[in-house]
């Protein structure tokens, strides 16, 4: 409804699409009914590793920290030779530079959270600044987060344009926009977040910081994947997605690959378009290929804590 | 396998044909006893019929042969409803209400404890998709069964001031599109109000009331208290012209309903019908877009389009119809056609090979009349009986396609431009059982649902099912209620 004849005109974000609550749910709870057995799950759990955005976010994190972190991100497990690496390893930004050099060659990016993660309570020019130094540190993209304050005061403008001040301090990183979900109460209200991120620039739409419970929920994905679907057919822009906290489990992983496959199709199946924020999913999924390739469940002491 | 490399994408396209694929996940068989063949179950006993015939009932997602079941004639009808009278006379109308509560309690426990064995063989026998039959036709028989126990010893509670007697012996024909489900409406109630049943299912799907017989005698029901028959429809005739049935329930078509009418005019006999339906969908351009187009789908593709109350006429506000069709057409590119038993499936096996012509028939008829045909690209099983899921766009009002029941999975799209227009429309119908409103605001809901000639009416959701609600037509899709309060009084006199 009342969507922009072109794209450059932009939509009154007031009129957003709404979201009926108990259908976005029942939609959301019928993708966790798909069986994902045999091929299915190993190469779906192949792709959920690949997708993993690895995350230390923590006031204790040190280069130590970091550096072990990158080294898991390249090297999953290697006792299960050919596994891919997973897609990002997600840090403040004054670990940037550690992690990118831990990483050099590998092709895992190196992802910062910036702008006053995770309130984003700071005035714009810090969140600017903030930016701008993850990027020059090396950061290959950004997990900016928006203004929850303004946003529920109905300030759609000052969100907007902060996002895209953000965009445009990122230069060629990639922007990541966290909406924080679980702050802003409705779906209703996410989904108007999600057309405004994406209408300022995002180049991924993220749900939350993972400080914040409730994060990702299948439904608040689902919702963003529509959103999603719905700005690639005006503009023919595709915008990648990320849920973050909460995915801790390979068969939750797998429910949520289910969701993207039908509802944004095969070009969204990748690391490209679609990444997990997770620090605990990465040990399940190994866990349970190494289930797939000896038919036994081993111990959790078999894979490295980093 | 996932790459980092970038893709282009030239056109504006959803690919729904992923490098990601499910493996099959087929629920075993062997989860179902089967016997090679099935007698008449009359007065407590298996018993052979009469006429010593047997006739075949299949797979329709293979065309195999899955046993062979009784052919009642009127011998063995009048067996059946004479059973059925001495049940009534001796046993059932004298015990206390309680306790034929208790009865009912434990065949909703039964279904209940074997229902993945039901649900394999409702899989088996109607082409039902295995997620269907598991979540939804097994689970809500069996609430059935606990609703209408709860009422049995509560009747002066249900109807206050007013002394209720139970009718004696209802004969009752159900259809093959729920063939446990629709049993259970039928059976649940009338033994709550102290009723004795002469059941007989559908030619095409008769194992799982069967079944429900042998759930029956493990329960322990007096004698002759249910009776379970087998046959086509002149075992059907037989059952509706009985001196000795009091009352009729029938769920199916229109034309086998006004038959019955006929057959019953001028008798004692009380008479309920659930017959046919053309609902409509209405989405209005404020609706919540993404999850009417979700109900949408499952209001006609839920169980292959075979629901009496089936959305099966979509109505969408102009100024929406392009982005609304869109939509359904990618979803329905991500509905999985295919073989009924795998957990995985949307949209299974037609129901028989006379359906799947009658469906053909139509996609014919919508062709001709120049509607515009879209069908999924999901490959097909080359064995057994398929139809994709299928869209008519640029359809009129007096096309054929919109006026009469499909019973299938096929849509037919029409547009509107004012609330008057489409609950016009909407009622332009000699049908009346469901319908469908969406739209993001209470008081349209409230104004619609007033107006629209429909028995039942969904507001932001489709097909649900619910033992406390009553169900039934308002026209040609009959009379009577099933399901809650009002479904007793179909088997009282006051």
């Amino acid at each position: 409804m009342a969507l922009a004849s072109s794209q450059n005109i932009l939509p009154d974000f007031r009129l957003s699409p709404r979201i009926d609550q108990i259908g976005v749910e029942e939609r959301a709870a019928r993708f966790t009914t798909r069986s994902i057995k045999a091929d299915a799950k190993m190469n779906g759990l192949l792709l959920v590793l690949n997708m993993i955005d690895l995350t230390t976010l923590e006031g204790k994190d040190t280069p130590g920290k970091v550096k072990q972190l990158c080294y898991k991100g390249m090297h999953p497990h290697d006792a299960i030779p050919g596994l891919p690496s997973v897609a990002a390893i997600c840090v403040y930004p004054s670990m940037v530079k550690i992690a990118k050099k831990a990483l050099e060659g590998s092709g895992v990016k190196v992802a910062a959270v910036a702008t006053a993660f995770p309130s984003g309570q700071a005035p714009k020019d810090v969140k600017i600044r903030d930016t701008k130094f993850a990027v020059s540190e090396g950061a290959d993209e950004i997990d900016m987060v928006i203004s929850r304050g303004k946003f529920h005061e109905g300030e759609y403008n000052f969100v907007f344009d902060e996002i895209a001040a953000i965009k445009e301090a990122c230069g060629t990183a990639r922007l990541k926009v966290i909406l924080e979900t679980g702050e802003l109460g409705t779906y209703d209200k996410v989904r108007r977040a999600s057309d405004i991120a994406m209408h300022a620039g995002a180049d991924f739409i993220k749900t939350s910081t993972g400080k914040i419970q409730p994060a990702a929920t299948m439904p608040v994905t689902l919702v963003m994947l529509e959103a999603i679907r719905d700005f690639y057919y005006k503009t023919g822009k595709m915008i990648g997605m990320k849920p973050a906290g909460g995915i801790s489990k390979s068969k939750l992983a797998l429910h949520y690959l289910v969701m993207v496959k039908e509802t944004l199709g095969n070009d969204w199946l990748n690391n490209e378009w679609f990444r997990f924020g997770a620090s605990s999913l990465a040990n399940d999924v190994l866990m349970q290929i190494a289930k797939e390739k000896t038919g036994l469940y081993q111990s959790a002491n078999y894979f490295s804590v980093d | 396998m996932a790459t980092t490399k970038k893709k282009t994408t030239n056109t504006i396209k959803l690919k729904f044909d992923t490098d990601w694929t499910y493996a099959p996940a087929p629920e075993s068989k062997s989860a179902a006893t089967i016997d090679k063949q099935y007698d008449l179950f009359i007065d407590g006993k298996w018993q052979k019929p009469t006429s010593k015939k047997y006739f075949d009932t299949i797979n329709p997602a293979t065309e195999e042969k899955l046993s062979e079941v009784a052919d009642a004639n009127e011998a063995d009808v009048n067996k059946a409803v004479t059973a059925a009278r001495n049940a009534y006379d001796k046993t059932w109308k004298k015990i206390p209400a309680k306790e034929r509560a208790k009865y009912i309690f434990r065949i909703a426990r039964i279904v209940q404890e074997k229902s993945r064995e039901l649900a394999v063989i409702e899989t088996l026998n109607g082409g039902k998709p295995i997620r269907e039959s598991r979540d939804f036709d097994i689970p809500t028989a069996a609430n059935h069964f606990f609703y209408y126990a709860g009422w049995a010893d509560k009747l002066e509670y249900a109807f206050p001031n007013r002394k209720s007697q139970p009718l004696g012996v209802a004969g009752q024909i159900i259809p093959w599109n729920f063939p446990l489900l629709m049993a259970a409406w039928k059976i649940a109630p009338a033994l709550a109000t102290g009723n004795t049943v002469v059941l007989k299912p559908a030619e095409t799907t008769p194992l799982t009331a069967l079944k429900l017989a042998e759930i029956i005698q493990e329960a322990d029901l007096p004698p002759g208290v249910v009776n379970i028959i087998t046959g086509a429809g002149t075992t059907g005739a037989a059952l509706v012209n009985h001196p000795g049935v009091d009352k009729i329930a029938f769920t199916g078509s229109t034309e086998v309903g006004k038959i019955i009418q006929r057959a019953t005019a001028g008798t004692n006999k009380k008479l309920t019908l659930e017959l046919g339906g053309k609902a409509a969908n209405i989405i209005f351009e404020d609706a919540p877009i993404d999850q009417a187009v979700e109900g949408v789908i499952n209001g006609i593709f839920f169980n292959q389009g075979h629901v009496c109350c089936a959305g099966s006429r979509l109505y969408v506000q102009e100024s929406i119809a392009k982005e609304v069709i869109k939509k359904l057409k990618d979803r329905i590119e991500t509905l999985l056609v295919g073989d009924p038993m795998d957990k995985n499936t949307d949209i299974g096996a037609i129901n028989s090979k006379q359906q799947l012509q009658t469906i053909q028939k139509y996609l014919a008829i919508g062709k001709k009349e120049g509607a515009e045909i879209f069908q999924s690209s999901c490959p097909i099983p080359k064995k057994g009986f398929y139809c994709p899921p299928t869209l008519f766009t640029n359809v009129a009002q007096s096309n054929r396609i919109v006026q009469e029941e499909i019973f299938g999975p096929v849509l037919s799209i029409l547009t509107f431009r004012t609330d008057d227009e489409v609950i016009e429309k909407a009622n332009n119908t000699p049908y009346g059982l469901s319908a469908g409103v969406w739209t993001d605001k209470g008081s349209k809901v409230f104004n619609m649902t007033k107006r629209m000639r429909a028995g039942v009416v969904w507001a932001n959701t489709f097909n649900k099912f619910d033992p406390t609600s009553p169900f039934g037509g308002y026209k040609e899709s009959g009379f009577g209620r099933e399901g809650g309060l009002h479904g007793l009084e179909g088997y009282l006199k006051f």
